[in-house]
């Protein structure tokens, strides 16, 4: 059997894949992981946060940063880990121009937590969870950044900022439980939406924020032992990490196909040509000689510790879906896109406190919210559109003041000024008609200046009436109330 | 505890020297002799004690996070054999 007969077939149906991923997450701190300098490099002119602690000279000594530290025991408790009582950091011994000191203050054999799991949707089963182990979420410091460059003579070389060396970076090793590339995307997802519920990470791929990468291994089904493992980096974007995953199941499945061996290696994704390259073979494989980390003491994290950093915990996506689903009756559909994000979810939350209206609020939120934040990129906490004033709108409705043809406008107006809708209403006059007097006479000029409708309706058309209606609200410039206008036609017309 | 060349040549690799076959030996030998002599700590008793990579009785020292100003590019760069545009200019290190 050759590779091309298998074009257009999945790897999964003569092989099972294996997939663990594993994720860096930047930390939110002020302050960098080991020194004072701020962390918030971004757009920093280079080597400007930069201190004798970020350049490993003689003599400077690191202190941890306390804040980056609870932010990792509390992601890991996030992700069901344990968090052992006794930790440290170690040294990671490379060299390479990234890092000033020639190794990375990481964590070995004693990391932060270690165990967990984390429950994502099962692509393959919509409405179903899949869940996959957390072998540890541990801390480490991110390296320096660098450019590199060729000169006008053909000269390359690399530029290096330091800004970035230091920044507090969590790292989280999933178990290899994936079995197909989009359950990695599904994994990711659910990774990212806890770090933003924790407010730990921004998790912005784009930024450099939140980096994954994928071992990938593939074996035949029954076989107990994995296949050798390659390891796939530089993805830069969700998307990239489900392609390369599939590039690489199908590229091990032809070399298997054909009785090659696959190599344990390293490979990087080149995302304009689709494909992995080699990057490094296990035989030039790092030897990181490990050892402890002399210059900083070790941590000692009591249960009661944990047990505050687990009080601290916000309710995660799950939880909040299934609370939604069950205390206001929506679909999971609903509750999914409500929970997106816990700014998102707190904003449905206040405006059903403040319209007594859930079913109203879910509707406004999913349909019209989201379109004004799909077309303006903004975030929720920056429209002017507040929760007060969509329970204003849903109560304004809810009471008949105005009805559901005026409501879109009162809305844009508010979106655009920041005026409360009940405001709006009173100052463009906008409130419904259910004066009587008043719709009376609009309901007799329809009448009068619509005489084939009249004979319609007469004779027995249904949507004649309709028609009529339409007249009526156009006259009222949608104020009328249209039950009242429905009402009020019939008299005059059976009368 | 005898290290042979290729510890040597691969130590020499780790670290980025460049060593020549007359160093390897010499090295080979007086590398092993550093090790024989740390073996006389195996001579040591440590039933009872647990292990430990610190001499310090402290744990958990941590500082708030808290910024403070870092150094004037200036000092930064101080030492840096080629700089340009602010940016330590270094060897186009490239894995391949």
């Amino acid at each position: 059997m050759t590779g091309t007969h298998h074009a257009g077939t999945s790897p999964a149906t003569d092989y099972e894949v294996v997939i663990g991923l594993e994720v860096h997450a930047q930390v939110v701190t002020e302050s960098k992981m080991f020194c004072g300098c701020s962390s918030r490099y971004s757009g920093a002119p280079p080597n400007t946060l930069v201190c004798p602690v970020c350049l490993g000279m003689p003599g400077s000594l690191p202190v941890m940063n306390r804040t980056a530290v609870e932010a990792t025991i509390i992601t890991a408790l996030a992700l069901n880990c344990e968090i052992p009582e006794f930790s440290k950091f170690d040294r990671k011994n490379y060299n390479y121009p990234d890092l000033m000191k020639g190794y990375q203050i990481s964590q070995f054999d004693l990391p932060f937590s270690q165990a967990g799991w984390l429950e994502f949707d099962d692509p393959a089963n919509p409405g179903q969870m899949r869940r996959a182990g957390i072998t540890r979420v541990h801390l480490e410091e991110d390296t320096a950044t660098l450019k590199h460059v060729r000169d006008s003579s053909g000269e390359t070389y690399s530029l290096m900022d330091v800004n970035r060396a230091g920044v507090p970076l969590m790292e989280i090793v999933g178990d290899p439980d994936l079995r197909t590339a989009d359950e990695a995307g599904s994994y990711l997802r659910a990774v990212r939406q806890i770090l933003r519920y924790l407010g730990v990470s921004t998790a912005n791929m784009d930024e450099g924020a939140f980096r994954c990468d994928a071992n990938v291994s593939l074996r035949p089904w029954g076989q107990a032992e994995y296949g050798a493992k390659v390891e796939v980096k530089n993805m830069n974007s969700f998307r990239s990490v489900v392609r390369a995953i599939e590039f690489e199941m199908v590229r091990q499945r032809d070399i298997l196909d054909a009785g090659g061996r696959i190599v344990q290696e390293t490979r990087g994704w080149v995302d304009d040509r689709a494909i992995t390259v080699t990057q490094r073979s296990k035989e030039a494989a790092h030897d990181y000689r490990y050892f402890p980390e002399p210059d900083l003491p070790p941590i000692i994290t009591p249960a009661a510790e944990v047990e505050r950093l687990r009080s601290l915990l916000p309710e995660l996506p799950d939880a909040k879906r299934h609370r939604f689903a069950n205390a206001y009756g929506m679909t999971s559909d609903v509750a999914d896109t409500l929970t997106q994000t816990r700014a998102l979810a707190e904003y449905f939350e206040q405006t059903v406190n403040l319209s007594d209206n859930a079913r109203a609020a879910a509707n406004w939120i999913t349909r019209d919210v989201l379109r004004i934040l799909g077309t303006t990129g903004a975030e929720i906490d920056q429209i002017l559109l507040t929760p007060a004033h969509l329970a204003d709108l849903i109560k304004l409705l809810d009471t008949g003041t105005i009805s559901v043809r005026t409501a879109p406008e009162v809305l844009e107006e508010a979106v655009n000024t920041g005026s409360m809708p009940r405001e709006i209403v009173q100052q463009r006059g906008l409130g419904q008609v259910s004066d009587t007097d008043a719709l009376t006479t609009a309901v007799a000029d329809a009448i009068a200046s619509n005489p084939k409708a009249v004979a319609d309706y007469r004779a027995g058309k249904a949507t004649a009436m309709g028609f009529l209606v339409g007249a009526v609200m156009k006259a009222t410039r949608g104020k009328g109330n249209p039950g009242l206008v429905n009402e009020l036609l019939k008299q005059q017309l059976d009368g | 505890m005898n290290l042979t060349p290729e510890d040597v040549d691969h130590v020499a690799t780790l670290a980025r020297l460049g060593i020549t076959a007359e160093d390897r030996s010499r090295f080979a030998e007086q590398l092993s002799d550093v090790l024989e002599h740390f073996r006389a700590l195996h001579a040591l008793d440590t039933t009872g004690i647990s292990p430990t990579a610190q001499v310090f009785n402290i744990h958990s020292v941590m500082r708030d996070d808290v910024a403070r100003p870092s150094l004037p590019r200036e000092q930064v760069l101080a030492n840096a054999p080629r700089q340009e545009d602010g940016f330590f200019r270094v060897q186009a290190v490239l894995e391949t």
